[in-house]
């Protein structure tokens, strides 16, 4: 897989890539589609939405605000940890962000509420290139620490104005856009910095390593 | 962590394959099952879905994922489509696809929400409206690998109109030795039942349910309320949330 800078990729191949698959097509009798607004650019194979469906693997854990905690672990065994207090005094942000998920439904301009990635990584010394994230509930995901940095990721506990409810990952989620949503993992609880790559939960059931919407990389081998 | 069924399957990607419609049955006013013919289809495990992708005379194409509703069969796949209001894909899927018209699928995918046909542990499926597709899949999956883990699926409808595969469920309720079928009506009961529609609750789970004791593995599959809702019962129940495994069925135009 070649690994051109994909912005520039979406850039030049986006609108195109948005309706036409590049084989020869296969047409289905009858199928006229319904055009949706064509003011929008989505990654190829996603449809918008207007719901905020949800999609998680287990039951909702229910975690207590006085006893969460975040962790930052670094690949020496250093130990970053913040309480709820404690991450609730950090500078916040609000992103206005679009939403992909690998199950189709793309939803655009979500605000969030949450602490830029950077900020929490200010002090933290790493020569590690990837990142394991964990979960209250035990779901791990995994992602290169590029990708968490440079304003690109955030540990999320508002959602829409109001606070993020359990369902969607509440009390706080990590939110990383511009990959497919399974990478923003709910209930987050830390993240692990590693020397070499390790997949996560569903990276090791079939999906995507990486997860670039706008690359379609839905499943190993895209 | 569980990987998916064939081995080898996924060292060249998931391919598209042009299938066609062999057979099309309604199960309901607003839902059909398609029985797809799938040149070299590699096999699935219950719980799995494929990805379905459509494409319009002007290279127009749209993608939708769609749970598999049959034991593994050859090259047939089967699956129970609902049709949405003002969905693109469900729509012509249920009112417009026809015997012989071609459509592009890839699969099978997902090796979390899946039941292994040589398991034994004793197993609940909880199934909300659409909810019981790939809960099926494991029913059927169970019989055509003479499997007798003891089986109790509760299946909420709003009403009894709903019900999909209704004589086959009766069938296999009688038939399937160690199979429980027992449903929950949300508007409308069926003539001569005793007791007023409901949704599901903790009375329901602890009588037609398995006891946390038991540790069955839990399969709880419908839209996010009914998930979130019964979920929260069997962890609350006592049941090891790692033994609950979740598929929720978010709007799917």
């Amino acid at each position: 897989m070649t690994t051109a800078d994909p912005r520039r990729d979406r850039a030049r191949f986006g609108r195109r890539r948005r309706w036409y698959s590049p084989e020869v097509p296969i047409v289905s009798p009858g199928f006229k589609g319904r055009r949706r607004r064509t003011d929008v650019s989505l990654p190829p194979g996603q449809y918008l939405t207007e719901d905020f469906p949800v999609l998680s693997a287990g039951p909702t854990p229910r975690i207590a605000l006085d006893e969460w905690e975040f962790v930052i672990t670094t690949e020496t065994g250093e130990r970053h940890r913040w309480t709820w207090s404690e991450l609730m005094a950090l500078p916040t942000e609000t992103p206005t962000v679009d939403l992909h998920c690998v199950t189709k439904w793309s939803k655009l301009a979500t605000t969030w509420e949450g602490v830029a990635l950077d900020t929490l990584f200010r002090d933290v010394r790493s020569d590690a290139g990837y990142a394991l994230v964990h979960s209250y509930g035990g779901y791990t995901t995994n992602l290169p620490l590029a990708d968490l940095l440079d304003g690109q990721a955030w540990i999320a506990y508002g959602y829409d104005g109001g606070p993020l409810t359990p369902e969607h990952g509440g009390p706080a989620r990590l939110l990383v856009p511009h990959l497919y949503l399974w990478k923003s993992a709910k209930w987050v609880r830390g993240i692990d910095l590693l020397t070499e790559n390790r997949p996560g939960f569903w990276e090791s059931a079939g999906y995507h390593d990486y997860g670039d919407p706008w690359r379609e990389q839905r499943y190993q081998g895209d | 962590m569980a990987r998916t069924a064939v081995p080898g399957r996924l060292s060249a990607g998931l391919t598209w394959r042009v299938c066609r419609l062999v057979e099309g049955r309604a199960e309901t006013p607003t839902a059909r099952t398609l029985v797809l013919d799938v040149p070299g289809w590699p096999g699935h495990l219950p719980g799995q879905h494929v990805d379905v992708r459509l494409t319009a005379e002007d290279g127009y194409t749209a993608q939708r994922s769609y749970s598999i509703a049959n034991a593994v069969d050859g090259d047939r796949v089967e699956l129970t489509v609902q049709r949405i209001p003002d969905g693109e894909v469900s729509e012509y899927l249920v009112d417009v696809y026809s015997v012989g018209d071609p459509i592009e699928i890839r699969g099978p995918v997902g090796g979390w929400f899946v039941w292994r046909p040589t398991d034994t542990d004793p197993v609940l499926l909880l199934a909300g409206g659409s909810g019981i597709v790939p809960l099926m899949a494991m029913v059927r999956s169970r019989r055509a690998a003479g499997n007798r883990a003891p089986f109790r699926l509760i299946y909420s409808v709003r009403t009894p109109d709903d019900v999909y595969y209704a004589e086959e469920l009766r069938q296999r309720q009688r038939d399937d030795r160690g199979l429980d079928v027992s449903y929950v009506y949300t508007r409308a009961v069926p003539p001569g039942w005793s007791a007023p529609p409901r949704r599901i609750d903790t009375p329901t789970l602890n009588t037609a349910g398995w006891p946390p004791d038991f540790m069955p593995n839990c399969y709880v599959c419908g839209p996010t309320g009914f998930v979130e809702t019964v979920s929260n019962i069997l962890v609350g129940l006592g049941h090891d949330p790692r033994r609950v495994r979740t598929e929720r069925f978010g709007p799917s135009g």
